[in-house]
């Protein structure tokens, strides 16, 4: 690892102030992606400024209508959370499947989304359930905040300050996970909301993205069957060692139907 | 250089260390406590499992700086005087060890388990244990051991 300034954050101000004055600064959160980064050169901050200490970005709030998460709640407290057990099966679910005990200790939704790797779990649940965003400058809705691979919506120094869920009527979340970490091959979030039906791939594109044909398929008959027929064309998806586009494809139809079957 | 605090394994230290400094080179380097070992070094094999705040960390995978005031146990931090903890005596008598390297990690990552779940299921040690690599490929003992391990905890 290179060399850099590290820096502890009193407060979400304080760490934009410390961001916005270096050279060249980065935020911290778990720092499970990050640090990997830097150890292998891949990324050379001047500054690293952590997160860890601002106890006003951690923590899990339940409305009737939402579930409210703080940007540096981890994945373990999302997993085993009473509340997101009841109000979201789906999300605590989703977030007990990221990587192992250790990373799910360190690692937190707000470092995921802000990173968003291609094949990172919690895109999925923002998009499929409909989530915005709250940062300290503004709201971004889910819909907007994905724009490319490991690009977001984020300003330079903008700082996620929680994640609200809106409560779907019904929802699960399907991967085919690598097996060695983890990581979504193909993920599928499929959920009957407020505002209607909402599927949302991960691990299979460049960024998250919703599945429209299969949201179309499924507002008159929320059933696995509806969906056969649906095709999923590989242009534009991922290959890589582990699967083709191809494959990513036709695992998109499976995960689909399997998390539609899972909402029961 | 900074000036790094932390409680491990109950006594109380203090250290210089850079911004880089991963916690488990302040560990073994810094502290010489060298049973915690540095396997991948890219957060997968879990041999350099620790707990930070009572929970499992890779601790190469963290900042000594991010443990500024933490309480941190290692391996060495386990046995009462010549005592072994019940999780270490449980991987002595099923041989849940084949190098050993894996070990401390293993052992680390099975308390976290056990505080957790007083009494695991193999589904449910297989499936916490996906942290944690052996190249021995000596699981089944690792597996059993965890399971006698945390019961003994338990007594």
């Amino acid at each position: 690892m290179y060399a850099f300034t590290y820096h502890k954050a009193e407060s979400v101000a304080d760490a934009a102030a410390k961001v916005a004055s270096a050279d060249d600064g980065v935020l911290m959160a778990g720092g499970m992606t990050l640090l990997p980064t830097m150890k292998q050169r891949l990324a050379q901050p001047s500054d690293v400024v952590d997160l860890g200490g601002v106890a006003s970005l951690a923590g899990i709030s339940v409305t009737a209508e939402t579930v409210s998460i703080g940007a540096m709640t981890t994945h373990d407290a999302v997993a085993n959370s009473a509340e997101v057990k009841q109000a979201i099966p789906a999300l605590a679910s989703l977030a007990s499947s990221i990587g192992d005990p250790m990373v799910r200790n360190r690692g937190t939704i707000g470092g995921s989304i802000a990173n968003n790797d291609p094949a990172a779990d919690y895109p999925g649940a923002v998009l499929g359930l409909g989530a915005t965003v709250v940062t300290d400058k503004r709201s971004i809705p889910g819909d907007d905040f994905f724009q490319g691979m490991f690009e977001t919506a984020l300003e330079p120094g903008e700082i996620i300050q929680r994640i609200d869920f809106p409560i779907p009527k019904k929802a699960a979340y399907v991967k085919f996970p690598n097996p060695a970490s983890r990581y979504a091959i193909v993920g599928v979030m499929a959920a009957e909301t407020a505002s209607g039906v909402r599927v949302a791939v991960t691990g299979a594109g460049p960024c998250a993205f919703r599945e429209t044909a299969m949201e179309t398929a499924l507002a008159g008959n929320f059933s696995p069957s509806a969906l056969d027929g649906v095709t999923v064309s590989p242009d534009g998806l991922n290959a890589d060692i582990h699967a083709s586009a191809v494959y990513r494809a036709h695992l998109i139809g499976v995960m689909a139907k399997r998390a539609v079957a899972a909402c029961g | 250089m900074a000036t790094v605090s932390m409680t491990i394994n109950g006594k109380q230290v203090t250290g210089d260390v850079e911004g880089r400094t991963l916690l488990v080179d302040f560990l073994r380097e810094d502290q010489r406590l060298t049973g915690t070992h540095v396997g991948c070094d890219t957060s997968q094999c879990g041999a350099c499992t620790v707990h930070v705040d009572g929970k499992a960390v890779k601790s190469c995978t963290m900042l000594a700086l991010q443990a500024d005031g933490a309480a941190v146990t290692t391996i060495e931090g386990l046995a009462d005087g010549d005592v072994l903890h019940p999780m270490q005596e449980a991987f002595r008598e099923h041989h849940g060890l084949q190098c050993g390297f894996c070990t401390p990690g293993m052992i680390m990552s099975a308390t976290a388990l056990a505080a957790r779940n007083a009494a695991p299921t193999e589904a449910d040690v297989r499936h916490h244990l996906e942290g944690n690599l052996c190249r021995c490929t000596g699981y089944h003992n690792i597996v059993k051991a965890v399971m006698a391990g945390a019961r003994a905890m338990q007594a």
